[in-house]
């Protein structure tokens, strides 16, 4: 029988990299404040105090050379994860990442691994300033060579960092950083999932209702919202972004025959297009409508004043809802 | 006569600059070269004749790998016509446990290391995107090389990261004690990449030798764009000691570079090096040097020829005439050993460019590639 900890996401992904570094001494951390502040959304407290400067690093302020020297860290055996401090601040670092970290191992045929997690907290929901809401998810999962995932729940989150960072090879790992601080339950017993798992969340027949990090809950409000008006829709988690798991999210519309994509960033060349067309290719002649999408719209997120109007909301979803049902 | 305006690039010679060998070939250390004569009294005459076979044979292969690519062998060639002698003097300093991570000209550095030339041939040639394993023991711990400019400097200081926090480096054992060569150019030394290595080598100590070659040009920008002050200067800002060396002179490029490199593994923290050179040639193959510079400059650098230089310090020294007639033949031998093997060099496999893109197993890949193998394997079904 396993033993559940309720906890927030935010003390889940501590307690995972705790485990990671206690496993592997080339385990190391490095980022912008993460020593004895322990970041600013205090992911790493106490690890610098636990295992040293030389295991959790306070970097200089420069992004390329966070991920610049963790690629070389990991060509000399290390096992580094980076913190992006916030989303809108990881482009210095995207020669790096997408030029650099994800090609080392196609270049050297296989010779050099690349080890390397970068740890990006993102989206918005937090009433933030300018470049502290972005959702650039599709600028990596469009790289090959990168992993690219992003936990929902606390359980996820304590589960699937380890998972990252016992990979081989790159992962981008999106935080939802709204999501840091509600609780829920992690089995530190069990892992749930391997790490590029989607899952069904919430079981339904009408419509299925797809999406990752922060937007999973609001999907799960939008789907009881639904219930009380005579809809069962079904919710799948993402979980992980490239490579995609179709299974869960093909069986699941090929019983509902409707599916609605929430995503927090611009629509245009999006996950949730990438998503929508392989599932048309994939189910069509399961699909009663076609799948729609809600995203956020194509403009540059906006003053936290209007962030209510930008990010998809349970309204917005099940506006999209009611147009596939209309089919 | 040029006039005012003319971009002429010879640089006069600063105070600061370490030499040994007078363009002419004479033996006449300025007074920066003298800490260092002890490490050059202490060569002898079998490793300068090293020096000179090393700068006379990838001279060689330079000219014979622009030739393949004129003659459509290969897409592109990057010349190091003129680079030799910092090139062979910086690589000679390297001890067998050290790390190289060049950028994109430094053929001969990787030939020292025991990489197989031919490996950058396949580079250019377009059958790889890397060349050689820089894990595998004959290939002397030598990076692959790197076109993004001065990336491989965050590269370099990470590994160099490494060494200090598994204690590679800095324990007093010369002969264990490992240490990174960084190689870049006066016109990476603009990109960011190149600040933030020296950032983090100079606050983490790293054991690494930022190695400078200025040949003057970033294709077709002279390096006053990229900095009115000599570019070496530029360390001590970031608490780092520095020198300037005549790179045209490999005696002297030697010897700044082995002493660099040991106060480096000894913990010292970084050090950086300036090697004022000159591309001879073009920058590659699809340039024209004759659109920016002028025959005055490419005159007055040809009268500072490194291996010219070398060859006449060597006759000086009575080296015959018979050493000269061996290193040409095997100089011609390696060169015409690289055509033939680039000529009978093959394609590659479509399937290759599936193979490792991840390490580990990715739905994705493995469906594209069954598919284009599926696809592929269609037209033999028709044919047949």
């Amino acid at each position: 029988m396993s033993e559940l900890t309720s906890m927030p996401m935010g003390k889940a992904l501590t307690a995972g990299l705790r485990a990671a570094m206690e496993r592997d001494d080339h385990v190391v951390l490095m980022g912008e404040d993460i020593g004895p502040l322990g970041g600013v959304f205090r992911i790493t407290e106490g690890l610098q105090a636990e295992f040293g400067p030389r295991r959790v690093i306070d970097t200089p302020l420069a992004e390329s050379g966070i991920v610049g020297t963790a690629i070389g860290l990991a060509m000399a055996g290390f096992r580094p994860v980076c913190e992006i401090q916030f989303d809108g601040f990881v482009y210095p670092a995207f020669d790096q990442i997408t030029s650099q970290l994800a090609k080392l191992t196609s270049r050297t045929e296989g010779a050099l691994r690349m080890p390397v997690v970068i740890r990006i907290p993102y989206g918005g929901h937090i009433g933030a300033i300018e470049h502290h809401q972005e959702s650039p998810e599709a600028y990596f999962t469009h790289t090959p060579g990168l992993r690219v995932v992003s936990p929902s729940t606390p359980n996820d989150a304590y589960w699937m960092i380890q998972d990252a960072i016992a990979s081989d090879d790159p992962v981008i790992f999106f935080e939802p950083k709204s999501r840091y601080w509600p609780k829920g339950e992690v089995d530190f017993s069990d892992r749930a999932l391997p790490l590029h798992a989607s899952r069904i969340v919430r079981r339904g027949t009408d419509v299925t209702l797809v999406g990752h990090g922060a937007m999973v809950a609001t999907l799960l409000q939008a789907a009881a919202l639904a219930e009380a008006e005579g809809v069962s829709a079904e919710v799948v988690d993402l979980r992980s972004l490239s490579p995609v798991d179709y299974g869960p999210i093909l069986d699941s519309v090929r019983r509902t025959g409707r599916m609605v994509y929430a995503q927090e960033a611009p629509g245009f060349t999006s996950l949730g297009s990438e998503i929508a067309a392989t599932v048309m290719e994939q189910a069509f002649y399961a699909l009663e409508a076609p799948v729609l999408r809600v995203s956020g719209f194509d403009v540059p997120f906006p003053p936290a004043n209007l962030e209510g109007v930008y990010l998809p909301d349970p309204d917005r979803i099940l506006e999209a809802v009611d147009r596939a049902l209309a089919y | 006569m040029t006039s005012a305006d003319t971009v002429n690039v010879v640089p006069a010679d600063g105070p600061d600059l370490v030499r040994v060998l007078a363009a002419d070939g004479t033996f006449a250390p300025t007074p920066a070269a003298e800490p260092y004569l002890d490490l050059i009294e202490a060569l002898t005459e079998a490793d300068l004749e090293t020096f000179y076979r090393d700068m006379a044979v990838v001279r060689a292969f330079d000219r014979q790998a622009t030739n393949l690519q004129r003659q459509g062998h290969l897409a592109l060639w990057p010349p190091s016509l003129g680079q030799e002698a910092a090139q062979v003097g910086s690589a000679r300093a390297l001890r067998p446990q050290d790390h190289v991570f060049p950028s994109y000209r430094e053929h001969v550095v990787c030939r020292i290391r025991g990489v197989d030339l031919i490996d950058i041939i396949r580079v250019m040639r377009g059958v790889s995107h890397g060349g050689w394993d820089p894990t595998d023991p004959a290939n002397g711990n030598t990076h692959i090389y790197t076109l993004v400019l001065g990336s491989q400097t965050l590269h370099a200081t990470g590994y160099a990261m490494g060494l200090a926090f598994d204690g590679r480096s800095g324990t007093g054992d010369p002969d264990r004690d490992e240490a990174v060569i960084v190689y870049y150019g006066d016109g990476a030394s603009s990109q960011g990449d190149v600040h933030e290595a020296m950032v983090f080598a100079n606050s983490f100590r790293t054991p690494e030798v930022f190695f400078l070659q200025n040949n003057q040009w970033a294709i077709s920008v002279p390096v006053r764009t990229q900095s009115p002050a000599p570019l070496h200067r530029r360390a001590a800002g970031y608490g780092m000691p520095s020198v300037q060396v005549d790179g045209n002179d490999v005696i002297a490029s030697y010897a700044v570079t082995r002493r660099a490199l040991e106060e480096a593994r000894g913990g010292a923290g970084p050090r950086a090096i300036e090697a004022m050179t000159y591309r001879m040639g073009a920058h590659t193959t699809s340039d024209d040097p004759t659109k920016y510079r002028t025959d005055d400059e490419e005159s007055a650098w040809a009268r500072r020829d490194p291996v010219a230089r070398m060859e006449a310090y060597l006759r000086s020294r009575g080296a015959s005439d018979a050493f000269f007639a061996d290193v040409d033949a095997e100089a011609a031998a390696y060169a015409e050993d690289i055509r033939v093997r680039t000529v009978a060099l093959g394609g590659i496999e479509a399937d290759g460019m599936f193979a490792h893109v991840y390490s580990e197993p990715h739905p994705l890949m493995e469906q594209e590639r069954a598919w284009l193998a599926e696809y592929e394997a269609s037209f033999g079904e028709e044919q047949a």
